[in-house]
């Protein structure tokens, strides 16, 4: 398959780059929910919105209702989320818990997506525990109990976690906290008693919660999938958010940089357009040729996700780290030539920066990812 | 089974037919490189063979046309072909400057008479070209460049000096930059081709600091050159070069080469054993990077496929891929220790890899500089002002 976008995937891009400029724009979301000091993070409106779209329910199958789309598409949407710096749950609804609710039987399929495509839901997934990305490790404890579970434990950087109408939590039904089997994806109403969650507001202005789940009683038909076989749909999981985060990283790496470029070809000092100075160019040049690269990766990881290719995994976190790389340099080179004003609330290059701090954390880090790619390359 | 699968399984079965085990081994040196031309010998039979099987085939130059010695592979057929190659790690039959530049400046700006005549010679691996560009006073502002042939009506007289002529020593023909205009600086250039064994043409090898001599200083004295022995038109040669950069470019960022988009860290561990942690961890940098280039390889050579690719993106290609390359030769050479530093000594088959580590220096440098590029970049793609 060549590597670029088909036909109907530029369509795509150029509906959904038109639609979030105008709908998604910073003023209109981010700048608006934020000074609103708004609980969620994000407005409910733009989800129903996105889900006339057909956004919401992209990669839901068509037999559920969606598109059925794959992660190229997904991937076309998050870019213009990234770029237009859009809270949304889409990430986290459509993409992670969109992937782990596929795997689900017809009745939990039939519960939540059609909620999902409406509009009508936000969902999220709670899989980390502890600051740092690290799935391989988990505590959290489903035991058995009657027809159901017992669910108790913690997880952090549960993104919308607050605003969530059902959470997919990964926890351990047996085995020890560093096995690989012996994990169950649960889907997780809002309403259990027993599910407490701390939320907090992170520094892209976006909200994420602590939760606490202490002896929350689960109904067997919580499962999503096999008992014990949840290793293998959490890795499905952590790849569709990992390329789906690379994928929004690339489009705040584009924003902030084009924003940077077009900055210099205004701002006057010395006389002359800062864009005249050779020592910003090259820069500037380097940071192009950087963004260049991380977007192919990113394409080349979503494709090869939608065509289940073996090497999916490794390129996912290729791609996870590459965008973490040159999103970081984007934001980092977009504040300095900007000067003073990069520094100040009033100009968005700023907003930018925080995005992307947030996301570098998000589904693994740049550290993170390189140490999967060494191991999986076998050192 | 489409046309496409049907290609690939033929080719699968010729390769298989024709490509000696020998030539699937990994290029180690100069000599494991056939270069063609009068004065080429063959290091050994399997050599030869797989030469001969590919010049028979037209797979020298596998998509030019069948009359200039090619096989008339389309772009789809072509990537098969070098995908195929790619899966058994044969090497290049016959490597050249005229496969690489003046090929393409022929196929595009060629009279039919200079096609069939040239192309054919490149693709029999019958003469050897070089590129008499670079000057002393004129690297990467070539356009000074000063080498000068004057009018005699049926010819031209050429004097000068270029210098950095890569192979000239080796090389049958020279294509070359030669002005013919003093007062148009752009619009004064001809395009020029002519036999390194004509009378006042002299090379002089230089030596480098991986102790090679790949290149020569080059030296025209009143070398008469017959007034059809030129591409374009001219006066014009300057776009024919500014064309023929473009290939080179690519060339040079490795976009088509599997080796340089892999990753480095698993063969160092095999070849060391052990890995210090940090170095493991910048190793694991470098392999995210250049298995993340490796994707953009791809992706430039699709887009060049359908002409989506941005006229200046070649640049932005030479420049991360030969700033990769140096990378990688540092971690080899970091990870190969003290045993790295040996000259001459057997094991490192007379110093391998600190020559090549030496080698690669020069990538940023040849075919315009890694800072060259980020100007192009500025003011081609970002749309820089001044720049
Ligand atoms: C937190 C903070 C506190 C400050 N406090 C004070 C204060 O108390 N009093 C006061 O007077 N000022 C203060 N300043 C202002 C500060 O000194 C200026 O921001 C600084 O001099 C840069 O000027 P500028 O913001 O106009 O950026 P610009 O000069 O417009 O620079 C924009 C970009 O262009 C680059 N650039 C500019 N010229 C060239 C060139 N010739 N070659 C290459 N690159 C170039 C810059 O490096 C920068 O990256 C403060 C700024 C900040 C952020
Ligand atoms: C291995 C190798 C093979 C070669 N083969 C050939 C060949 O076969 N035929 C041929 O004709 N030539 C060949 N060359 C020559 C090559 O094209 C030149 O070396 C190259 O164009 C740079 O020119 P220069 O060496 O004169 O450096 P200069 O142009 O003098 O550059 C010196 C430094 O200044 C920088 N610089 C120059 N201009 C600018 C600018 N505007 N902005 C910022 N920085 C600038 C450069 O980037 C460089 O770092 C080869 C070179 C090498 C190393």
């Amino acid at each position: 398959m060549p590597l670029y976008h088909t036909d109907d995937q530029t369509m795509l891009s150029d509906t959904v780059g038109q639609f979030m400029a105008e709908e998604g724009a910073i003023a209109k979301q981010l700048r608006h929910w934020r000074d609103r000091d708004c609980k969620d993070g994000f407005g409910h409106g733009l989800w129903k919105q996105f889900a006339e779209m057909g956004f919401t329910g992209i990669l839901v199958g068509e037999d559920d209702g969606g598109l059925g789309m794959g992660h190229v598409e997904a991937g076309i949407v998050l870019e213009e989320i990234g770029r237009n710096l859009t809270p949304s749950p889409f990430l986290t609804s459509a993409v992670l818990a969109g992937t782990a609710l596929q795997h689900g039987s017809n009745d939990v399929r039939g519960r939540w997506l059609p909620g999902l495509v409406s509009g009508e839901s936000v969902f999220a997934v709670a899989i980390d525990e502890g600051a740092k990305h690290r799935p391989e490790r988990i505590k959290t404890r489903a035991e058995k109990s009657g027809n159901g579970f017992r669910l108790s434990g913690r997880k952090d950087f549960v993104v919308y976690g607050g605003s969530a109408d059902m959470i997919v939590v990964a926890a351990r039904t047996s085995g020890a906290d560093d096995d690989t089997d012996g994990i169950t994806l649960f889907a997780v109403p809002k309403d259990v008693s027993g599910m407490s969650h701390d939320a907090v507001r992170l520094v892209d202005s976006s909200m994420a919660t602590h939760t606490t789940f202490d002896n929350v009683e689960l109904d067997g038909d919580a499962v999503i999938g096999e008992v014990d076989g949840g290793r293998e749909i959490l890795n499905k999981v952590l790849m569709a958010g990992r390329v789906g985060a690379a994928a929004e990283g690339v489009g705040v790496a584009r924003g902030a940089m084009d924003m940077t470029v077009d900055y210099l070809k205004q701002r006057k000092q010395f006389g002359k357009l800062i864009g005249e100075f050779q020592a910003l160019q090259h820069r500037a040049a380097h940071l192009y040729s950087e963004v260049e690269i991380a977007r192919a990766v990113t394409i080349k990881a979503q494709q090869l996700l939608d065509a289940g290719s073996e090497k999916a995994d490794l390129m996912a976190s290729v791609a996870k780290a590459k965008v973490g790389k040159a999103a970081g340099l984007a934001v980092k080179e977009g504040v300095q030539m900007h000067g003073g004003i990069g520094m100040t609330d009033e100009y968005d290059i700023g907003l930018y920066m925080k995005r992307d701090r947030a996301l570098a954390e998000f589904m693994g880090d740049v550290y993170y990812h390189a140490g999967r790619v060494a191991e999986m390359s076998g050192y | 089974m489409s046309d496409l699968d049907t290609f690939r399984a033929e080719t699968r079965a010729w390769l298989e037919a024709n490509c000696p085990p020998e030539m699937r081994e990994p290029v180690r040196d100069d000599e494991d490189v056939y270069w063609g031309g009068r004065k080429a010998t063959f290091k050994n039979d399997a050599q030869k063979a797989w030469f001969e099987a590919c010049r028979d085939k037209g797979y020298t130059v596998p998509a030019w046309p069948k009359e200039y010695g090619g096989a008339g592979l389309s772009p789809a057929e072509a990537k098969v072909l070098r995908e195929e190659m790619a899966r058994i790690g044969a090497r290049p039959p016959l490597s050249s400057f005229g496969i690489w530049m003046l090929g393409p400046a022929l196929l595009h700006f060629g009279t039919e008479e200079q096609k069939k005549k040239y192309l054919n010679e490149i693709a029999r691996g019958e003469i050897r070209w070089c590129q008499g560009y670079s000057e002393p006073g004129s690297g990467s502002d070539l356009v000074s460049l000063q080498t000068f042939g004057e009018d005699k009506g049926d010819h031209w007289v050429v004097n000068g000096q270029k210098i950095w002529t890569s192979y000239a020593d080796k090389a049958d023909w020279i294509f070359c930059l030669v002005r013919t205009d003093k007062n148009d600086k752009y619009r004064g250039i001809t395009f020029m081709l002519f036999d390194m064994e004509t009378p006042g043409v002299s090379t002089k090898p230089i030596l480098l600091i991986s102790g090679n001599s790949p290149f020569c200083e080059t030296f025209f004295d009143d070398v008469k050159v017959p007034k059809d022995q030129y591409v374009g038109e001219i006066n014009r040669g300057w776009d024919v070069a500014k064309y023929l950069l473009g290939h080179e470019r690519e060339m040079i960022s490795g976009a088509d080469s599997s080796e340089r988009g892999a990753g480095i860290g698993a063969m160092l561990k095999r070849q060391t054993g052990e890995l210090d942690p940090v170095l493991r961890a910048e190793l694991a940098m470098f392999d995210v990077d250049a298995l993340a280039f490796s994707a953009m390889g791809e992706k430039f050579l699709d887009e060049v496929k359908i002409g989506k690719a941005h006229p200046a993106q070649p640049n932005m290609m030479k420049y991360a891929g030969t700033e990769l390359n140096k990378r990688r030769h540092e971690l080899i050479m970091a990870a190969g220790g003290s045993a790295a530093l040996e000259w001459e000594s057997e094991e490192t088959d007379g110093g391998k890899p600190a020559r090549s580590w030496l080698r690669t220096k020069a990538n940023s440098i040849e075919g315009g500089t890694s800072e060259v590029m980020l100007n192009v970049i500025s003011k081609r793609i970002l749309e820089l002002p001044g720049a």
